[in-house]
């Protein structure tokens, strides 16, 4: 190595070889995103040009005039079965069927999580182990027995009725996710927070879960996305006005009447991947600040 | 402050008994040392004095009042925790002030409360700051600020210094000594480190397998071990445990055990002489400070052996003699200007006035 030294910068193999497997990394990390990249790009772009500039041009080619028409038009004028108002108000009924459902899922599975790991009782771990059991229950299977517990309690065709369902098949992730990150939270904090004469509650409302940030924003990102995306059961018990987005986009793209109106069709699509888009963006943030707060403990 | 009882306490998880009745009087302002290897039932028996794990058997009373099924929070005791167990989202006043809150104490009343016991700890300016922005000595002390502004009738420690470094384990150790004699609060300590014991405790209980093995003085339980466990787990080095025949002799009975060079007899006080029988097997319990060189003048007019010595290690205080007495390792606490060589032949007194002697059979003192 003494030579290599006096003989100054040029390349030897020791040097070079390294800088050509960053290059290929490189490199194939630009592939990858590209081929993740594109399809938004066709979407932004065929969403701001025109009809008539869509059916003579390429795929790929950038908007002579870019405008907001098409955008304008999904969502206030496309037409969604019969009416012709927009996706606007299906937006808001998934906002509506999302947030609470988010929620009330999270509030649950922290809940629980926190009484299966710091109040065991005998048989907490079997409890556990049955609520899991619900994690690998697929949609299609509860939909028939899901459907007549809605007509009973009246929900069905109702906003109200998504919320239940979404947060009972949303507890078993968050129990999972709370439970784990629990398991694993110092028992002596709820020790002396016992002997400080706070109860279950207080414990949980302060001690518990302004810890939880990290697992929090964890469990918000994955059901936010889980349900604001759900279409199975949005289609099977939501049905004409309580419809929520992704139905409503649906209905739009595989309307067989009239003129397909491309450069609608992506900006609705666009309208119904934002919040999600949002979340992962906000919340992500959160998560990387919570998992540093831990990292330098001490 | 107050007095504690622990009555024939017991605790057991299915078949598994992890405390088998035990019975400790606490007195008020005593300090309590609760010393045991790992597993021996310590923790557990702290944690059912405050009232965080249930007793199976048996009857825990705090100024004569039974607490058995009462809340840890009517129980009038505040414990510090080995990991500190502050709350990471609330600042240092606020984790003083959160019992006090829960308790519905106003406001104005915390406020003056936290203010005196962060002078008396000496944590004022970090009042605002959050447990993750302060050192571990700084955190132990809040928490020790958390349990003191309670002012209860019993404190309980769980290992509080056993997260620290060296050093710092030291100074704190002093501070909590000091506490105790400034506020003369009744506390009960539990620790796995003897010197810790040692030096804090008014009393000492020293635990194995879920029973008492002895509880008294410091001074008792390091000078006058119950049996052959307390002898090894009280002192650093341990307490030299040799295998030893009492014989008869013209002076009075003797012990006599083997060296590397053969043989060497040591004769028995009258205290120690009385209990023993010749032919009787015994093992002789000796500190490793009985021990002293010729050059000492407390060797004066004490009984010798001669012994090769195997290794020395100095520790700049005192120097360590190793040797071989009845086929076990036996150390020697010596002067460090003592004239031993390894591998040298040198001749010991013993102070036999410090002996004791334990039944090979049982471990039970003689």
């Amino acid at each position: 190595m003494a030579e290599t030294l006096t003989q100054g910068p040029s390349p030897t193999p020791a040097t070079l070889l390294p800088a050509l497997g960053r290059a290929g990394l490189y490199g194939a990390l630009v592939v990858l995103a590209l081929v993740y990249a594109t399809p938004l790009f066709v979407m932004v772009i065929t969403s701001l040009k025109s009809l008539e500039e869509i059916r003579n041009g390429n795929l790929l080619s950038l908007p002579l005039s870019p405008n907001f028409d098409a955008w304008i038009k999904a969502w206030s004028g496309a037409c969604v079965g019969v009416a012709c108002e927009g996706v606007n108000r299906f937006f808001v009924n998934s906002v509506m069927m999302a947030v609470p459902s988010v929620a009330i899922s999270c509030l649950l599975g922290a809940l629980n999580g926190y009484a299966l790991t710091k109040w065991k009782f005998r048989g907490a771990d079997l409890v556990f182990a049955l609520i899991l059991f619900g994690c690998f229950i697929p949609f299609q299977i509860v939909l028939v027995p899901m459907a007549s517990v809605l007509g009973m309690l009246g929900l069905a065709s109702s906003t109200a009725g998504l919320v239940l369902v979404h947060v009972v098949y949303g507890v078993c992730f968050t129990t999972l996710f709370f439970r784990n990150y629990y398991a694993a939270f110092p028992s002596e904090l709820v020790k002396a927070a016992t002997i400080d004469g706070a109860g279950f509650l207080r414990i949980f409302w302060r001690i518990m879960l302004p810890n939880s940030l990290p697992i929090l924003v964890v469990t918000v990102i994955w059901q936010f996305t889980n349900i604001w995306n759900d279409f199975l059961f949005g289609a099977s018990f939501a049905s004409g006005t309580a419809q929520p987005m992704t139905v409503a986009l649906n209905n739009i793209v595989n309307t067989s009447t009239g003129v397909k109106e491309y450069n609608v069709d992506m900006a609705a699509a666009i309208i119904a991947a934002l919040p999600t888009l949002l979340v992962y963006v906000l919340a992500g943030r959160y998560f990387v600040r919570g998992l540093m707060a831990g990292a330098v403990k001490g | 402050m107050a007095s504690l009882s622990i009555r024939n306490v017991q605790k057991r998880y299915g078949a598994l008994d992890i405390l088998k009745g035990v019975d400790i009087d606490v007195g008020d302002g005593e300090f309590l040392v609760l010393v045991g290897p790992s597993g021996c039932g310590k923790s557990t028996l702290l944690n059912m004095i405050a009232g965080l794990d249930d007793i199976s058997a048996g009857e825990i009373a705090i100024d004569g009042r039974r607490v058995n099924e009462l809340h840890p929070k009517d129980r009038d005791i505040a414990m510090v925790f080995q990991s500190y167990a502050l709350y990471p989202n609330m600042s240092v006043r606020q984790n003083i002030a959160f019992g006090m809150e829960m308790r519905g104490v106003p406001k104005p009343e915390r406020e003056r409360a936290i203010g005196q016991v962060a002078k008396l700890l000496q944590i004022e300016p970090m009042l605002d700051r959050k447990p993750s922005q302060l050192s571990g000595g700084q955190r132990q002390r809040v928490a020790m600020g958390r349990a003191l502004v309670r002012n209860p009738k019993v404190f309980l420690f769980d290992e509080p210094l056993s997260n620290l470094d060296a050093k710092l384990r030291v100074e704190m150790r002093t501070e909590i000594k000091k506490l105790h004699q400034r506020l003369g609060a009744t506390i009960v300590y539990v620790t796995h480190d003897q010197i810790e014991a040692m030096t804090l405790a008014t009393r000492i209980a020293v635990m194995r397998g879920g029973e008492l093995q002895q509880l008294g003085t410091p001074h008792e339980i390091y000078t006058r071990p119950n049996n052959v466990f307390v002898a090894g787990f009280m002192g650093s080095p341990a307490m030299n445990l040799i295998p030893a025949l009492v014989s008869g002799g013209d002076g009075g009975p003797m012990v006599r055990f083997s060296t590397l060079d053969g043989g060497a007899g040591l004769a028995l006080g009258a205290d120690l002489a009385r209990r023993v029988r010749p032919g009787q097997e015994v093992l002789l319990g000796l500190r490793p400070e009985c021990f002293s060189d010729l050059g000492d003048e407390h060797s004066r007019g004490l009984p010798t052996f001669a012994c090769t010595v195997e290794l020395t290690e100095p520790t700049g205080a005192d120097l360590l003699a190793m040797l071989t007495l009845g086929g076990v390792e036996t150390v020697a606490r010596l002067r460090p200007d003592a004239a031993v060589h390894p591998g040298a032949s040198a001749v010991f007194a013993v102070d036999m006035t410090k002996a004791v002697l334990f039944d090979p059979a049982s471990g039970v003192r003689i």
